[in-house]
């Protein structure tokens, strides 16, 4: 505990890349590589790129991958390949999941507020978002059983049929994280979007990239099979054409209010008809977590079923 | 005959040589006429305890229309299916140049007597089958009983008459390179028209040393009698990358004249459309998807 403390002063005293401030401490800290999340691994950028992060003081924090194109599709597809068996399995399964999840942030809090203040949040506020993160995984991992109760329904209609609307997940969602809170921000965009079955791409914020990744690093230790979350660090703006174009990309969520991007991104969405979700929300609010978020990425799909009259034959449930 | 002439291959050099060959970038147009050339060799394959005649006539349309979305795209060369449905492939491949290719001799195993596999391969051809595929003795061949295995080539070739002849190894039972080489010899010498790395259903299948050792087994025969035989890469070979790698694989061991499907062959059945979505990818320049692509 003690050297962890030296650590964090080290990281204060803005010497976060070399030790040796103290006299008596003479070991070097490890410092962490910052990599992708893709298909269950921790793959660096193909493209070999980095960008420098730097926190809202200007102090260089951590060299982050700067995600290309490549990454992007590559994350695609490992999504792709793990969406059905995710979706498929039971929601009290899901569930068990995100509730998994919540268990390793708590386990491992002090690592993401220590990461929270050194991108220049208050030790109380990144409390907060740290605790507040780990009520919202628990928050979607209750509904991920009850969603489905609460939106199908049962229709009335004229012949003699009985008809329903279940809700089945869009597939594989592509999703911006807010610029804003770096863990809890991410966190409400995954939960609902995995909670639903959904599997998800995110692209973690440019200037809140360090909790993300090691936020990867809790998904990695949860259960989660690979590939259902995927999580990439890079440049909004090089990258957010690729992700509201790709042919095999069913939803997208757009966190932010800027009128052009949401523009692009519709316009794209519409070659496969992709789902466009935009969210401008306080994220500390109680409005940013709700049922409906899940809704936000299911398409509703309704079932004619015959009914047989004569009790001889057909029908089946009767 | 004497088949201790095969070279001893030496496994470091030749797996240095092959990952070396797998790193060339072909892009742009170069990339597409490889990936068209690449469509246009598959074995399109279904050899499957539930195939039925529906899944087969399935996949045929599937083998003359890969995409129709895309204009000029070339059929498949072949489809390969179990002596029971050349029949069936035949009549709905009727007008297209789409060869139809048929397992013979007791397949995947091979394990069963001469008069069985010399009578599987006959009816194959008399349903029509333009190919046969056959297996070879594993067993034999790793008793050290080679005469047998190239007695059994060469009897299963006099039985296809015109129908040319792919003998498959299965290299992942037969697990040296050394073994591959020799094996490779014995067929070729015996009559082969191609030689193909597996039967699908075993791992390891076409590695690129495997596959590699195999072109070096052609390119030599050639050197030696001017005779040129096929190769037939199968199972394992999934993407348009591996597909493109092993076209320089080809290239540059064979050389040109090789680079069509009267002498090199994919045997696969995700390959095709995975190369559909490369293609459509350098069309709208959008990753495209399976949504928009016709099962296989």
């Amino acid at each position: 505990m003690a050297k962890k403390n030296t650590k964090i002063k080290a990281s204060s005293n803005g010497s976060h890349n070399q030790n040796g401030t103290s006299h008596q401490d003479i070991s070097l800290s490890v410092q962490k590589t910052y990599k992708l999340y893709i298909g269950g691994k921790f793959p660096r950028t193909e493209s070999g790129r980095y960008y420098k992060l730097k926190n809202s003081k200007g102090k260089f924090v951590a060299n982050m991958c700067r995600g290309s194109r490549k990454d992007f599709r590559m994350a695609v597809v490992a999504a792709r390949k793990a969406q059905s068996s995710w979706a498929g399995r039971t929601a009290y399964n899901r569930s068990q999941i995100l509730y998994r999840i919540a268990e390793m942030l708590e386990g491992r809090k002090e690592q993401f507020i220590t990461e929270l203040v050194e991108l220049g949040s208050t030790t109380t506020a990144a409390k907060k978002e740290v605790q507040l993160s780990i009520d919202r995984l628990v928050y979607y991992a209750g509904w991920a059983d009850k969603y489905q109760q609460i939106f199908s329904s049962v229709n009335p209609v004229a012949s003699s049929h009985f008809n329903f609307s279940i809700l089945e997940p869009m597939g594989v969602v592509s999703a911006f994280a807010p610029e804003e809170l770096g863990l809890l921000g991410l966190v409400s965009i995954i939960a609902p979007a995995i909670c639903g079955g959904n599997s998800i791409i995110i692209l973690a914020d440019e200037k809140l990239a360090t909790p993300a990744i090691s936020f990867a690093e809790v998904i990695h230790t949860s259960d989660v099979p690979g590939g259902v979350i995927n999580i990439l660090t890079g440049l909004r703006s090089e990258l957010k054409g690729h992700f509201s174009s790709h042919m095999d990309v069913n939803a997208i969520v757009y966190t932010g209010d800027d009128k052009q991007d949401i523009i692009d991104i519709e316009h794209n969405a519409v070659k496969n008809l992709k789902r466009v979700r935009v969210y401008d929300l306080d994220w500390y609010s109680e409005a940013a977590q709700s049922p409906y978020m899940i809704m936000d990425l299911q398409e509703t799909k309704t079932t004619w079923h015959p009914i047989a009259h004569d009790m001889t034959g057909g029908g089946g449930a009767y | 005959m004497n088949f201790h002439s095969s070279p001893i291959i030496d496994q470091v050099g030749l797996e240095e040589r092959a990952a070396r060959l797998m790193k060339r970038s072909i892009k742009k147009s170069s990339k597409e006429t490889a990936l068209k050339l690449a469509l246009n060799m598959i074995d399109l394959t279904t050899l499957e305890g539930q195939d039925t005649d529906g899944k087969v006539r399935q996949m045929c349309y599937k083998a003359m229309h890969p995409h129709d979305d895309l204009p000029d795209l070339p059929t498949v060369a072949a489809v390969c299916v179990y002596p029971t449905f050349v029949k069936t492939a035949k009549q709905a491949l009727k007008g297209s140049k789409v060869k139809v290719a048929s397992v013979a001799t007791a397949f995947p195993a091979g394990q069963s007597t001469l008069d069985v596999k010399i009578s599987d391969t006959r009816f194959a051809v008399s349903e029509g089958a333009d190919e046969v595929d056959m297996v070879i003795s594993r067993g034999r061949f790793l008793k050290g009983e080679y005469n047998y295995v190239f007695d059994e080539i060469a009897a299963v070739k006099e039985a296809c008459g015109k129908a040319r002849l792919k003998v498959i190894l299965e290299t992942g039972e037969l697990s040296t390179l050394d073994n591959v080489r020799k094996a490779s010899d014995i067929a070729i010498l015996a009559g082969a028209d191609f030689i193909k790395t597996s039967t699908g259903k075993i791992k390891p299948a076409a590695t690129p040393a495997f596959t590699l050792c195999m072109l070096e087994a052609c390119r030599d025969h050639y050197y030696k009698t001017g005779q040129m035989v096929g190769m037939k890469p199968a199972g394992g070979i999934r993407t348009a990358k591996d597909a493109i790698r092993n076209l320089v694989m080809v290239r540059e061991t064979l050389g040109e004249a090789w680079l069509s499907n009267e002498w090199f062959r994919f045997g696969a059945s995700s390959l095709a459309n995975n190369i559909i979505l490369q293609l459509e990818k350098i069309r709208t320049g959008n990753y495209h998807s399976m949504d928009y692509i016709s099962i296989d």
